[in-house]
């Protein structure tokens, strides 16, 4: 009889493995040549310099410089047919590009097509206001320079919308941390009581949401598992996950004594 | 001599009642709490459905009221954004003496789940509160059951406010 080796080791592997969700990029498409998105590009092409134009999900997206964007929405609107700005904002890539890209998104009602204009800037830079194009961006505008602080040149009344007036740092810049700085942190005390009530007030008490995994009280152990109360040193610790009890099951990699005494 | 002489010092019928200030007056205050209209986030739909026919604060003597001038007791009732924190303070300022504050839900509390810069971390650090609800939101009855809490606190208290032990942080 042949001697039986597992060629599937099913208990020794982990069934889990901690890995970094990468998002799925989005295709992107070509322009059909003669289709709708195919003229609203020959239309713009003729007023601005598009640098770069395609198809995700449906919906067109033109990069443009921006000391275009005005040119650019105006152009979209009046020759073809997309009235409606449903949304405007912008997305940090400081950390990546070292620029923001503002993007408009478009609507055209009677052809039920959408474009996205995208433009990218550098912090510090300006982009010029649309409200004269679409009263819609006079809030959306606003918003932007409230969560990132770009500065929107010609806005009618450019004032921070959701945060206090005398806030101070963009909430919305990945580098602002979620709590919040230490002007955040304290902002209702010194406004109300001043500066000096910060001792009697103390500090936030914030629910830290921490999780000890060297606490087998409180905590569960994901891959880990261990008795209720047992006592884990950090210097002690296994190096693989225990998803089975170690002297209950039968380890088949250090083969059976059972079998090598028959033998 | 009177035709009908009242002996006081017979059982029953003593048209004197003897009591103490602190009792009378908590107990005026404490069965006319007053609260402030005063919702910021879903507990408010909570409070409103306490006020409401259903749970009828107003058989408790619990009468919202709409301007601060007019209200005993505050009911925070949600979540309070660090922008609005000036204004609930303000609130709380504009109410006569004696008040009290009722924090309603997690969000009052502690600053629930809005673990973030926008959301201040728990009523008490501005205004000084009586009475915590826990809850997300907590039920009308929930909210009935602090008030009578709350009633109960004012009948022990004394009826100078001064005197008694509540924390006041200005």
């Amino acid at each position: 009889m042949r001697k039986y080796t597992p060629k599937d080791n099913v208990q020794g592997k982990s069934y889990y493995t901690d890995r970094f969700w990468v998002a799925p990029r989005v295709p992107s498409e070509a322009i059909e040549v003669g289709s709708h998105f195919d003229e609203v590009v020959k239309a713009l092409s003729k007023e601005v310099t598009i640098d770069d134009a395609f198809v995700q999900i449906g919906q067109l997206r033109i990069v443009v410089d921006a000391g275009e964007n005005y040119k650019t929405l105006q152009v979209l609107r009046d020759a073809c047919g997309y009235k409606m700005c449903s949304e405007l904002s912008a997305v940090d890539y400081l950390a990546q590009d070292g620029e923001f890209e503002i993007f408009y998104q478009m609507l055209n009602l009677d052809e039920a097509k959408r474009v996205r204009v995208v433009c990218r800037i550098k912090e510090g830079e300006a982009v010029e206001s649309i409200v004269p194009l679409f009263k819609m961006a006079n809030f959306a505008e606003r918003e932007m320079f409230d969560m990132f602080g770009i500065k929107v040149n010609n806005h009618p009344y450019l004032k921070r919308i959701l945060m206090p007036d005398d806030w101070e740092g963009y909430p919305l810049l990945k580098t602002y941390p979620l709590e919040g700085d230490e002007f955040a942190s304290w902002y209702e005390v010194d406004k109300i009581f001043g500066k000096e009530y910060r001792e009697i007030v103390g500090p936030e008490n914030r629910d830290p949401a921490r999780i000890d995994r060297y606490d087998s009280q409180r905590f569960s152990r994901v891959g880990y598992e261990v008795p209720f109360g047992e006592k884990i040193d950090k210097e002690n610790e296994k190096e693989n996950p225990i998803e089975y009890s170690e002297t209950l099951l039968v380890d088949y990699n250090a083969g059976s004594k059972i079998l090598e005494k028959r033998r | 001599m009177a035709q009908h002489q009242v002996n006081y010092a017979s059982s029953a019928g003593l048209p004197v009642a003897l009591t103490t200030v602190d009792h009378l007056v908590n107990w005026g205050r404490s069965n006319s709490l007053w609260p402030l209209t005063y919702g910021l986030a879903c507990c408010a739909i909570e409070m409103m459905a306490s006020g409401a026919s259903r749970y009828d604060f107003d058989r408790m003597g619990t009468i919202f009221r709409a301007s601060p001038r007019q209200a005993d007791v505050m009911i925070l009732a949600g979540t309070l954004s660090k922008k609005h924190s000036e204004f609930a303070r303000r609130l709380y300022d504009q109410m006569t003496e004696p008040k009290w504050v009722i924090s309603m839900g997690s969000c009052a509390n502690t600053g629930g789940m809005f673990n973030t810069y926008a959301t201040v971390q728990g009523v008490d650090r501005i205004i000084p509160v009586d009475i915590y609800l826990p809850g997300c939101a907590p039920r009308p009855e929930t909210l009935q059951y602090a008030m009578m809490m709350l009633q109960k606190k004012i009948r022990r208290e004394s009826a100078n406010m001064n005197k008694n032990t509540k924390q006041r942080m200005v």
